[in-house]
């Protein structure tokens, strides 16, 4: 395996085991961290082949390339994946690389049950996937699986896309508990809650959200089982049941979803900007307390996302003003990152031009998220190529990006190599040129009212139809050439230093590049606690 | 490097991906079964099977480490920390079951009678109009969107009948338990295998008066294809069923170890955490007494 080389064992008693059976079996976080990230870029690859096709088939107006039910699956599947599949499990792998090495732990609290949150992961994407080969197809209703359309006009294959939640919901249930429990009780002891780096902090937030929404989830599809198997009438108005209930349980899952995905990305970029900037974070302590505010909130905005449902006014009132509530906290981190950059000694290496693209491009997604959440303009947008727009706005060029500033950032770290900078360099900007010419003109779309989820459109879309495939196939590239930078910096013999970069505070560059495969057998003192922390401590 | 700061980090293990193959074998064959799959069930079973050979052999595991002394008080602070979330987890699951409750209750059958901004309701529903014990014997159709026919009850389940039993039950079986689990700490041995059989023996009478009741309600017409009163009902009551029934496993399990000697007067973590699931349990009952068969 290519990854051996991540965790090689430098200098303790048991090191890991040999082969194949050393992945399978590792109870080792930063062989775990590995697995979740290589899962995740593989998942990235399969959900990005879905969105190909869907680029394919609307380059031109017309029907050309594939039938529209299955265009329908291509969205579905694209966006289950993308969402379950890459980005979530992305951040997991994140949070076990790093969470244990920058509070100074020796493992994950729970490293058996680590292991077992990854290895439900390829059982439930292979169910996923298999949907595919099954009568009548995979799941064709879109990502948020709304009844009726997922219970009464369904293919069988929805049974087995349900079961594959329930896994994924098992794995980041665990995976959530295994955090919040290494967080509390596994900091070095002279690591107070105030201490903690953001990413840290964030991620300790983000369980919580997981904790609290996914089971929500597995509510929702245990229903969708029923009603569709064994008569139940949740989703069926014949019976009493509310087909709108359906929306309702599902965002309110679906809502801090949302967030469980932003907020590690949050926490990465209140790394690499300081680090770049050769300043403290600014305002940190308004970070974590914006943190735990928009975690708050995502549990009060669910409706949101269904302001043509019908809903009285009063919960239409409500549901925009709530919402718009969360760009207070959001804002608070789009000034303190800026005002983190202010005056700094700034230099422009890789991870830092994905933060700063990030902060500009992430704070677009953020705006088209005010606009949408004005009920009366909703009723224009919803369902529009312009929701599409703002959610790739916050998911690609928000979660994405982060998680492509962090493999930069701390990819020295992991395999104890410095990366192409040249290659990556030229990797970022394909990707953010490119990005842009995909997702920006899904914003004029939209405005001009075309729905989402269609193969077909009328002339008048052409042209920025065909605008955004160029870009959707040329970011696609991309990818290739990020597994390249990869593969080579595991191979490549230019060994990293251990703090990596000059401006990197944080314990996590305490350790040696390559992390050692047991880090902090014995807890760092107070005195490196504080120098590595990311604020300024009083005297 | 005092003692103190060691952490039990576990060699690698197997019984992770033993406990995948099995959950994703089980619902492979549940799913299959339910589409009338001939090899469904069998498959099914399997799955049934490796899931509980891996929880054996993995909590097995587990105990037998404990019983050696590998764990430290840090562990400890682990295990109780993953296992109060856990169970925050499942009240979180509940509670998607309960919003639907509410949901019905209180918005949508009322909107299918015509009330709130809803006001297409009278054409569409032909004038329908309930409220919520209604409903469950006037619904606005006769079968459901997918040809299911409705089941209308003759009757509903009496709240002080077996459920109000059950309420005592359940409520003294938290008590009994509170006593065993101070007999524990007092190292009165004898004193808590007593009280740990009387809480799984009253969690059994509870679980079988269930089953009574469940087949009561059965023989009157109220079933799963009730419509939403029907829905609620069974699915409230029966995953609450199966929790007891998974609590009541689990403290018979614990018994068995109290009779191996593995708990001491301070050091019961297994004992807690199973006592904690099992006062879940017990409040989640309560929102079901309360809303559910008496509200």
């Amino acid at each position: 395996m290519t990854t051996d080389v991540i965790a090689e064992d430098h200098n303790h008693h048991h090191g890991p085991e040999k082969g194949i059976m050393r992945w399978i079996k590792t109870t080792n976080h930063k062989d775990i961290g590995t697995l979740y990230l290589w899962f995740a870029f593989i998942m990235l690859l399969v959900g990005g082949a879905f969105a190909m096709v869907i680029r394919l088939e609307l380059l031109q107006p017309g029907i050309q390339l594939v039938n529209p039910d299955f265009f329908n699956q291509m969205t579905t599947m694209h966006g289950l994946i993308m969402v379950f599949g890459a980005v979530m499990p992305a951040f997991v792998g994140l949070a076990n690389w790093l969470i244990p090495i920058m509070i100074g732990a020796p493992d994950m609290a729970l490293p058996r049950m680590n292991n077992w949150s990854f290895w439900i992961l390829p059982f439930a994407g292979a169910i996923l996937l298999s949907t595919f080969f099954m009568e009548g197809g995979a799941p064709a209703f879109g990502w948020t699986f709304y009844a009726p359309l997922s219970t009464t006009f369904a293919p069988d294959s929805t049974d087995f896309f349900i079961f594959a939640i329930h896994l994924l919901g098992f794995s980041s249930i665990m995976g959530a508990i295994n955090i919040i429990a290494t967080v509390i009780n596994m900091r070095a002891p002279d690591m107070k809650f105030m201490d903690m780096p953001l990413f840290v902090w964030t991620w300790f937030i983000t369980s919580f959200l997981l904790i609290g929404a996914m089971p929500i989830l597995a509510g929702a599809v245990t229903m969708m089982l029923t009603d569709r198997n064994f008569g139940t009438a949740f989703f069926d108005a014949s019976g009493g049941g509310d087909p709108v209930m359906f929306q309702h349980i599902f965002w309110f899952f679906g809502h801090p979803e949302v967030y469980i995905m932003a907020l590690p990305a949050f926490g990465i970029i209140s790394h690499i900007l300081p680090t770049f900037s050769r300043k403290p974070l600014f305002g940190y302590s308004s970070m974590v307390y914006a943190v735990v505010a928009i975690a708050f909130l995502s549990y009060i905005v669910w409706a949101h996302h269904m302001f043509l449902t019908g809903m009285p006014v009063a919960g239409g009132l409500y549901f925009m003003y709530a919402t718009m509530l969360i760009a207070v906290p959001t804002g608070v981190k789009v000034f303190n990152w800026v005002a983190t950059m202010w005056k700094g000694t700034m230099t422009f290496e890789t991870p830092m031009l994905w933060a700063i693209s990030f902060v500009i491009l992430f704070t677009i997604g953020g705006l088209t998220g005010v606009m949408m959440a004005m009920t009366p303009l909703d009723v224009q947008y919803h369902d529009t190529y312009f929701i599409v727009a703002h959610f790739h706005y916050v998911l690609v060029t928000g979660s994405v990006w982060a998680i492509m500033a962090s493999v930069y950032y701390w990819l020295p770290k992991w395999t104890g190599n410095m990366y192409n900078e040249k290659l990556a360099n030229i990797h970022f900007w394909l990707a953010v040129v490119s990005v842009n010419v995909l997702f920006f003109p899904m914003h004029f779309l939209g405005l001009a009212g075309m729905p989402r989820r269609i193969p077909d459109y009328s002339l008048q879309f052409a042209d920025f139809n065909m605008i955004s495939s160029i870009g959707g196939f040329a970011f696609g590239l991309t990818f290739i050439l990020f597994l390249y930078i990869v593969i080579d910096c595991i191979k490549n013999n230019n060994k990293a230093t251990s703090r990596v970069w000059e401006g990197a505070k944080g314990l996590e560059w305490t350790i040696a590049s390559p992390a050692p495969y047991h880090s902090f057998e014995s807890p760092p003192s107070k005195e490196e606690i504080i120098k590595e922390s990311q604020h300024f401590h009083e005297k | 490097m005092d003692n103190k700061q060691l952490y039990y980090v576990p060699n690698g293990t197997y019984w992770p991906i033993i406990g995948s193959v099995g959950v994703s074998t089980l619902f492979i064959g549940l799913a299959n079964q339910m589409h009338g799959v001939e090899w469904g069930m069998t498959v099914m079973l399997l799955g049934l099977a490796i899931l509980i050979f891996m929880l054996f052999g993995w909590l097995g595991q587990v105990v037998n480490e404990s019983v050696s002394g590998l764990y430290n008080d840090k562990v400890d602070a682990s295990f109780r920390l993953g296992m109060a979330w856990f169970i925050f987890s499942e009240v979180m699951f509940f509670v998607a079951f309960f919003i639907a409750l509410f949901y019905a209750r209180n918005l949508s059958v009322p909107w299918l009678g015509g009330e709130g901004n809803n006001f297409f309701t009278p054409e569409l529903w032909n004038g329908f109009s309930a409220t919520w014990q209604q409903i469950a014997f006037n619904t606005p159709s006769t079968t459901l969107q997918n040809g299911t026919e409705i089941s209308v009850p003759v009757k509903l389940v009496n709240t002080w009948g077996l459920p109000a039993l059950n309420t005592a039950l359940l409520l003294l079986s938290g008590v009994t338990l509170t006593i065993a689990h101070h007999a524990l700490r007092a190292g009165k041995r004898n004193n808590l295998i007593f009280w740990l059989i009387a809480t799984i023996f009253l969690g059994v009478l509870f679980l079988g008066f269930q089953v009574a009741e469940y087949g009561h309600a059965y023989a009157d017409g109220l079933k799963l294809t009730s419509g939403i009163y029907g829905s609620t009902f069974y699915m409230l009551t029966g995953f609450h069923g199966f929790h007891v029934t998974v609590g009541a496993l689990m403290l018979t399990v614990i018994l068995y170890r109290v009779q191996k000697g593995h708990f001491s007067k301070d050091n019961h973590f297994a004992f807690e955490g199973v006592a904690w699931y099992w006062h879940f349990v017990d409040v989640v009952w309560l929102g079901l007494f309360f809303f559910v068969y008496w509200l």
